[in-house]
C-alpha cells in the first residue's frame, strides 16, 4: 500500500533534517519526501500536523522471554508492545532459553518475529557456548544467522583468558561485542547499590566498583585485540568518565543507557519497592547525573529499554528474592523525551540516541531519505497521558513508572511502509 | 502510595511493628511504658523481672512465622502471646526449602482464612516484613521478628528497655556496638533506636570488613580499635559472630577476632566503671565474649532475655489492642 504521511514535522538526524514536510511511501520504502511524485496515489493519508516524524526506535535490548519462558511474555505480546511504542528494532540477547549459541535459535526469533509482524527482532549471538564462560561459541555459524553482535550477557565470563580468545575471535569475524561490565565476585549476591540505602535497608550491596573494574578489563582486552566493543547499560559515572577516556584514546568503543538509569536512583527503592530491583542497581544522584552528562557529551550514544518483562510474583517477594528488572518498552520515548524537558538533550539529539546512534552501533541505518526502508514512528509531542497497567501492551507489568504522567505519546507505527500501530484503531 | 509510613494506622498508631526507623522517640517511649506496666510490682527491683499474665489478648490468635531458626526470639514471642493470654500457633517452615515469594503470599492467604489476627514472622531476606505487611488483609498485623538483614526491631526495643532500666535517661550515655554490624539485623535495629532516643555518642567497633559503607550516615562514629572505641562507654553491646564468617575473606581466624574484638575484662577496663555490657544471644564464648564478662556482674545479658517478654507484651498488646476510634476520643486515645 502507498501511504503519505501529510504535514508531520520530520527529524531525521541520520540526514540533519528538522522540518515540515510529507513523506510518501511505496512498497516498504520511502519513495519522495515533500511533494508527492508524478503519478502517485496514496491509498492512506496519515495526517500528521503537529506531530513528530521519525525514523522507527531502535532499542539495543530488549529481553523477549521467548524462548524458554513464555509464561512471562512472548515474542508476539512484547513486538505488539514495541510497535504501540514506536519501537521498530529490538535488539535481543543471547538469553534465551535455550541460549542463543546455535543458529537454531535465533532463526527461531527471527521467523516468530516475522510472523507477529509487529517489529523486526534482531538477534544478539552467545559468545560462548550456553553462556558458560568457558567454550566459545560458533561465532561464524551465528553470525551467518543474521546476529548482529555477541555477548554474554549478564553472565560473567570470569576466565581473563576466555574473555581475551572471546574478543579476539569476534574480531576476526567482525562481530561486535556487548558487555555488561560488572565483577562477579564484588557482585555477588547483592541486590542493590552499596551505600546508603542498603546500609539502611539491610541489601546486600553491589559496590560502584563492580562495573568500573570490569570496564578496566575489559577495555585493556579491547586495547589488546581490537573488537569492537559496546557496553550495555552503565550504571555509575565513573565507568562512563573510563568510556570517555577509552575514546578519546581512539579505542572503539561505544555506550548505552537503560531509560531508568537517568531518572531513578537507589532512593527510590524506599521501603523495599521490588520494582525499583534492577540490574545493575539504581546507584546515586551523582551517578544518574554523571550518565546525564556522558550522554549530553556523546560518551554514551544511545538510550535502551533494558526490557525485562516479569510475571506478577516475580516482583511479588522480598526485594533480594524479586527478579530485576523492568518492563520497559513502553517508557522508552516518554521517559527520553523527558530529556528534552528538563533541557538534558535537544528533541534532535533525543531522537538520535533513539533511532540513528544505536542503529549504527548494530550495523544498520535508521534514516527516512529517498530509498530507506519506511520504518517510521509518529508520535504527539504535546499529548499528556498516566502510564498505567491498563494501558500497557508488554504481557509484563512490572514497571517503577506505573501512574507517572508523561508527555508524549505515539500515534502511527509503521514497519517496512505497513501500519502495525495506529491509535486511532 | 508505597512510600507511607506502612507501620502506623490512619490515627498514626502502630499497627505494625516492621522496623524503628521511623518511629517517633514518643511512640518508643511509649512502647517502654507499656512494657514496664507488666513488670509485677513485688519484682521491680529483682534482676530478673518477673511479668504477670493479662487478660489484654484473649480471644485473639497470634501466628508465629518463622521461616528462619530461632529459639530465643521464637520462645519469647510465644510466652508473651502466652501471657497476654492470645492463641498462639507456631509455624515452622524448613529454612532450607525454597521458599520463594509466591508461596509466602499463598501461604499467607491460607492463613488469613483461619482467622488470624497477626503474623508474627522471621525470615532471611531483608524486607520479607514489610513484603507481608503490604499483602496482607487490612484486620492483621505484623510484627517482624528479623528481616535478613535489615530490621529486628523488638530486640532493639528490649535492648533500650533493658538501659532505661539501668541508666534512666539515654541523652547522656555513650554506646558502643562492637562486631559485626554489616550482616546484623540487630544493630539497625538499636542504631535506629539509639539515635531517635537522642544519646550523646553512639560507636560501633569492628574491622573494616565487617562495617558496611556508608554507615556513619545512620549517625555512628567508627572505630577500628577496641581501645579506643570503649573508651569512657557506659553500655557496650556485642554481637554475636556467625561461624560463616569465617568463610568468604572475612576474617582470618576467630583466635584473632577474640584477640582484637572479644570483649574481655582487660579491654573493658577503658570503659566506665558502671559500664553494662549486653549481648542479644545466643552467646559465642571465647570468640566475641569472654566467659568471665559474659557472666561478670556487668553483664545483664540474662536480664535482656527476660525484659524481651514484657517489650514484646508491650508491642503485641499496642498494636492488637487498638480501641477502636470515634471522633470524640481522638488525640486523646493512647
Amino acid at each position: 500500500m502507498k501511504i503519505s504521511i501529510l504535514g508531520g514535522r520530520l527529524i531525521d538526524p541520520a540526514n540533519g533534517l528538522d522540518q515540515i514536510t510529507n513523506i510518501h511511501i511505496a512498497a516498504g520504502k520511502v519513495v519522495a519526501l515533500g511533494d508527492a511524485p508524478a503519478g502517485f496515489e496514496a491509498g492512506q493519508s496519515i495526517d500528521a500536523n503537529g506531530q513528530i516524524v521519525c525514523p522507527g526506535l531502535v532499542d539495543l535490548r530488549a529481553c523477549l522471554r521467548e524462548p524458554g519462558q513464555e509464561y512471562k511474555a512472548t515474542i508476539v505480546s512484547e513486538t505488539r508492545a514495541a510497535a504501540k511504542s514506536g519501537i521498530t528494532t529490538l535488539v535481543c540477547p543471547p538469553d534465551t532459553d535455550p541460549v542463543a549459541d546455535t543458529p537454531a535459535v535465533v532463526d527461531l526469533i527471527r521467523h516468530r518475529s516475522i510472523q507477529a509482524g509487529f517489529a523486526r527482532v534482531l538477534s544478539l549471538g552467545a559468545l560462548t557456548q550456553n553462556l558458560d564462560g568457558k567454550q566459545l561459541a560458533e561465532m561464524g555459524a551465528l553470525k551467518a544467522a543474521g546476529c548482529v553482535g555477541v555477548s554474554n550477557a549478564h553472565t560473567a565470563i570470569k576466565n581473563t583468558q576466555v574473555m581475551r580468545r572471546a574478543m579476539e575471535y569476534a574480531a576476526s569475524q567482525d562481530l561486535p561485542v556487548f558487555l555488561h561490565a560488572e565483577d562477579p565476585s564484588l557482585a555477588d549476591g547483592g541486590c542493590a547499590h552499596e551505600g546508603a540505602v542498603s546500609v539502611r535497608l539491610g541489601l546486600p550491596g553491589i559496590p560502584e566498583i563492580a562495573e568500573s573494574i570490569a570496564v578496566a578489563r575489559e577495555l585493556q582486552l579491547v586495547e589488546q585485540t581490537g573488537v569492537r566493543a559496546h557496553f550495555c547499560q552503565l550504571s555509575s559515572e565513573r565507568a562512563a568518565k573510563m568510556i570517555a577516556r577509552a575514546q578519546y584514546d581512539g579505542l572503539p568503543v561505544t555506550a548505552d543507557v537503560a531509560a531508568h538509569q537517568l531518572f531513578l536512583t537507589e532512593m527510590d527503592i524506599g521501603y523495599f519497592d521490588s520494582q525499583c530491583h534492577v540490574r545493575p542497581p539504581l546507584r546515586t544522584q551523582r551517578d544518574r547525573d554523571g550518565l546525564r552528562a556522558a550522554l549530553k557529551r556523546g560518551t554514551i550514544s544511545a538510550i535502551c529499554s533494558d526490557h525485562q518483562p516479569h510475571d506478577t510474583d516475580a516482583k511479588l517477594a522480598p526485594f533480594p528474592s524479586s527478579a530485576p528488572g523492568i518492563s520497559a518498552l513502553e517508557t522508552l520515548l516518554p521517559l527520553t523525551l523527558r530529556l528534552v524537558d528538563e533541557n538534558i538533550l535537544s528533541l534532535s539529539e533525543a531522537i538520535a540516541c533513539l533511532t540513528h546512534h544505536p542503529a549504527h552501533i548494530v550495523g544498520t541505518s535508521s534514516s527516512l531519505a529517498i530509498g530507506d526502508c519506511a520504518d517510521v514512528c509518529i508520535f504527539d509531542p504535546e499529548q499528556y497521558w498516566e502510564f498505567t497497567t491498563e494501558s500497557m501492551a508488554s504481557q509484563g507489568h512490572n514497571s517503577p513508572f506505573l501512574g507517572w504522567e508523561f508527555k508524549g505519546r505515539v500515534t502511527h507505527t509503521l514497519l517496512a511502509g505497513h501500519i502495525v500501530f495506529n491509535t486511532r484503531n | 502510595m508505597k512510600r507511607r509510613n506502612l507501620q502506623l494506622d490512619e490515627h498514626g498508631r502502630l499497627r505494625h511493628l516492621l522496623t524503628i526507623e521511623g518511629l517517633k522517640r514518643q511512640q518508643i517511649v511509649d512502647i517502654l511504658d507499656t512494657a514496664e506496666s507488666f513488670i509485677t510490682v513485688d519484682d521491680q527491683q529483682a534482676r530478673n523481672a518477673q511479668v504477670r499474665k493479662v487478660p489484654l489478648l484473649r480471644g485473639k490468635t497470634i501466628v508465629n512465622l518463622f521461616f528462619e531458626a530461632s529459639t530465643r526470639t521464637l520462645t519469647t514471642f510465644e510466652l508473651a502471646a502466652k501471657r497476654l493470654s492470645a492463641d498462639v500457633l507456631k509455624i515452622n517452615i524448613n529454612t532450607s526449602a525454597t521458599v520463594k515469594g509466591e508461596s509466602l503470599l499463598d501461604m499467607l492467604q491460607n492463613l488469613e482464612a483461619m482467622q488470624c489476627d497477626m503474623f508474627v514472622v522471621r525470615h532471611g531476606d531483608s524486607g520479607a516484613a514489610h513484603l507481608i505487611a503490604q499483602h496482607v488483609a487490612p484486620h492483621i498485623s505484623v510484627i517482624n521478628a528479623g528481616d535478613g538483614q535489615h530490621a529486628h526491631p523488638t530486640q532493639a526495643l528490649l535492648d533500650i528497655f533493658t538501659i532505661r532500666r539501668h541508666k534512666g535517661e539515654f541523652a547522656p550515655l555513650t554506646v558502643a556496638i562492637v562486631g559485626d554490624i554489616m550482616h546484623s539485623r540487630v544493630a539497625r535495629s538499636q542504631i535506629h533506636a539509639l539515635t531517635t532516643l537522642g544519646i550523646s555518642d553512639l560507636r560501633v567497633i569492628a574491622p573494616k570488613t565487617l562495617i558496611p559503607a556508608q554507615v556513619e550516615g545512620l549517625g555512628v562514629h567508627v572505630y577500628h580499635d577496641m581501645k579506643e572505641g570503649l573508651h569512657n562507654a557506659d553500655v557496650v553491646i556485642m554481637l554475636r559472630l556467625q561461624k560463616e564468617r569465617m568463610q568468604g575473606a572475612l576474617l582470618p581466624s576467630e583466635q584473632e577476632y577474640f584477640q582484637d574484638y572479644g570483649l574481655t575484662e582487660e579491654k573493658l577496663a577503658v570503659a566506665k566503671s558502671d559500664v553494662m555490657v549486653m549481648h542479644p544471644g545466643p552467646i559465642n564464648r571465647g570468640v566475641e565474649i569472654d566467659s568471665e564478662v559474659a557472666d561478670g556482674p556487668r553483664s545483664v545479658i540474662l536480664e535482656q532475655v527476660s525484659n524481651g517478654i514484657a517489650v514484646r507484651m508491650a508491642v503485641m498488646s499496642m498494636v492488637l489492642g487498638r480501641p477502636p476510634m470515634d471522633k470524640e476520643s481522638e488525640g486523646t486515645a493512647q
